[in-house]
């Protein structure tokens, strides 16, 4: 009897490890359930796979501290932190002055353009002019979608989605004509067979509604963390592991911001 | 609570309040000549018909109208995209338009389920009434117009006045497809000024609105008699 009963706590520790940080550090990080090739996705097994999970353990190492992951849909990603259920965002949120009046972000950790895509047929200039009329996509809830609005709102009517393969879905079956989309995540989707119609239109040109970079978001005021996050990811970067988690995901090098 | 943005995003609410009543009018209309199709075929004396309108019936009834929206739109709408000669046609910026794939949905849901509303009123008119028609001599299709429809519509109401509430309710679902009805909208301005509960409050309070409006005017046809005829 006594032997069960230590068999069935050790398990249930041993479950209580793997899935729910109980350390005295504990840090919850949030990612949104929506696939995000290459930076975030689950595997075939369901696991969380990506540039990202793979950053936040190395970066979990670093802070020492006992992390967990948890998905939820990408735009309830400031509300959940704000609410207390996750601790930071590490999920390419770009750093915009819209949302540094919400969250906190770290010092940068990557930067990526914003390249269109359309029908490789048409020809297509993203520009206010060009687009005219037009129907654009984007996925709501980003930089891209306040760039869009900001510009091109006025000509083109604009179609906003929740992730990122309606998205390509829509541009594919012809309901938009062309999309605005992170390009480092959209450029291996382009050299799946499925999407040999579509092709590039160009990369937006640097605009402050991009934002200042990739960062990990945590709550107004949670400077410790910030500052932890800040050191792991600073070391990460030094001892080259951050290169070697690139190599894995990226095809061209990603300019790893300052 | 903050309302700074309800002026940046004023046009996309108006917009999407616009589009919610559209999808409102448009399904609730074809919706409803649809259901009276419906309870005829159900109530005609041809098995086959009456079999085959249970059938579909029961098919939409059965499946969440989200699925139906997902299948149509994503499904039935790539298929067509796939043709070029659809694709290059002149009904294609309908056709690549989310809105008339929810609009043709809601169509199918209102006539299905109005169908078997209407069919429990059309039954329970008495069948003194119908006798007495044809003995004045009215053809079948004044009968029903005159007194078979009439009758059952007024036994009906209250039912009707429901699912006109719930069909407003249902539009909200066309945001799922990239289309910016009310929902959507509040979305756009949830999604970009991080703000959640006032948008949706604003939301919610508008379609209690519309869902008011509705009740009242199914008041103004007149109250039904609850005397025995």
């Amino acid at each position: 009897m006594k032997k069960t009963l230590v068999a069935v706590v050790h398990s249930l520790l041993l479950a209580g490890a793997i899935n729910v940080a109980h350390a005295q550090d504990k840090v919850v990080f949030a990612i949104s359930q929506e696939p995000y090739p290459p930076f975030s996705f689950r595997n075939s097994n369901g696991a969380w796979s990506g540039f990202e999970p793979d950053l936040i353990s190395e970066v979990c190492k670093r802070m020492q501290a006992e992390c967990s992951l948890k998905g939820m849909a990408w735009d309830g990603l400031i509300p959940a932190l704000r609410s207390k259920q996750v601790d930071v965002i590490m999920n390419s949120m770009s750093i915009t002055p819209e949302r540094e009046q919400v969250v906190d972000f770290s010092d940068p950790y990557i930067e990526t353009p914003a390249l269109w895509v359309g029908d490789a047929a048409l020809e297509l200039t993203p520009t206010p002019e060009g687009l005219k009329g037009k129907i654009i996509g984007v996925q709501g809830s980003t930089s891209h979608s306040a760039y869009v609005k900001e510009y091109f709102g006025k000509g083109s009517t604009i179609r906003y989605y929740n992730d990122q393969d309606d998205l390509l879905a829509d541009l594919r079956s012809g309901r938009i004509d062309i999309m605005l989309a992170d390009k480092v995540s959209v450029e291996p989707m382009l050299a799946l067979p499925d999407n040999a119609m579509l092709a590039g239109k160009g990369i937006a040109p640097a605009d402050p509604l991009f934002g200042k970079g990739i960062g990990a978001a945590v709550r107004k005021g949670d400077d410790a963390l910030r500052e932890k996050l800040n050191q792991a990811l600073k070391a990460v970067r030094e001892d080259g592991t951050y290169d070697d988690i690139g190599a894995r995901y990226f095809k061209s090098s990603v300019t790893a911001a300052q | 609570m903050d309302l700074t943005w309800l002026n940046d995003f004023s046009s996309e609410l108006l917009r999407g309040a616009g589009l919610t009543v559209q999808l409102l009018l448009i399904s609730a209309g074809f919706g409803f000549v649809l259901a009276i199709a419906m309870a005829l075929g159900r109530l005609s004396n041809s098995v086959v018909l009456a079999n085959a309108c249970r059938f579909v019936s029961s098919v939409i009834r059965g499946t969440p109208l989200l699925v139906q929206i997902y299948i149509l739109y994503y499904g039935v709408g790539s298929v067509l995209a796939s043709y070029p000669l659809i694709r290059g046609g002149v009904l294609w910026p309908y056709l690549r338009e989310g809105f008339w794939y929810v609009a043709l949905a809601l169509t199918l849901s209102v006539g299905a389920y109005v169908g078997e509303v209407l069919r429990s009123g059309l039954r329970a008119v008495p069948r003194g009434e119908l006798e007495a028609a044809r003995a004045y001599g009215m053809r079948r299709g004044q009968i029903l117009r005159r007194v078979w429809l009439p009758r059952a519509l007024q036994m009906v109401r209250p039912t009707l006045a429901g699912e006109s509430v719930m069909l407003l309710k249902s539009t909200a679902l066309a945001s799922t497809v990239a289309v910016t009805d009310l929902l959507g909208a509040a979305n756009i301005v949830r999604s970009q000024t991080l703000r959640v509960y006032e948008p949706l409050l604003l939301v919610a309070i508008t379609y209690i609105v519309l869902a008011l409006i509705i009740e009242k005017s199914f008041k103004l046809m007149g109250t039904t008699s609850q005397r025995r005829v």
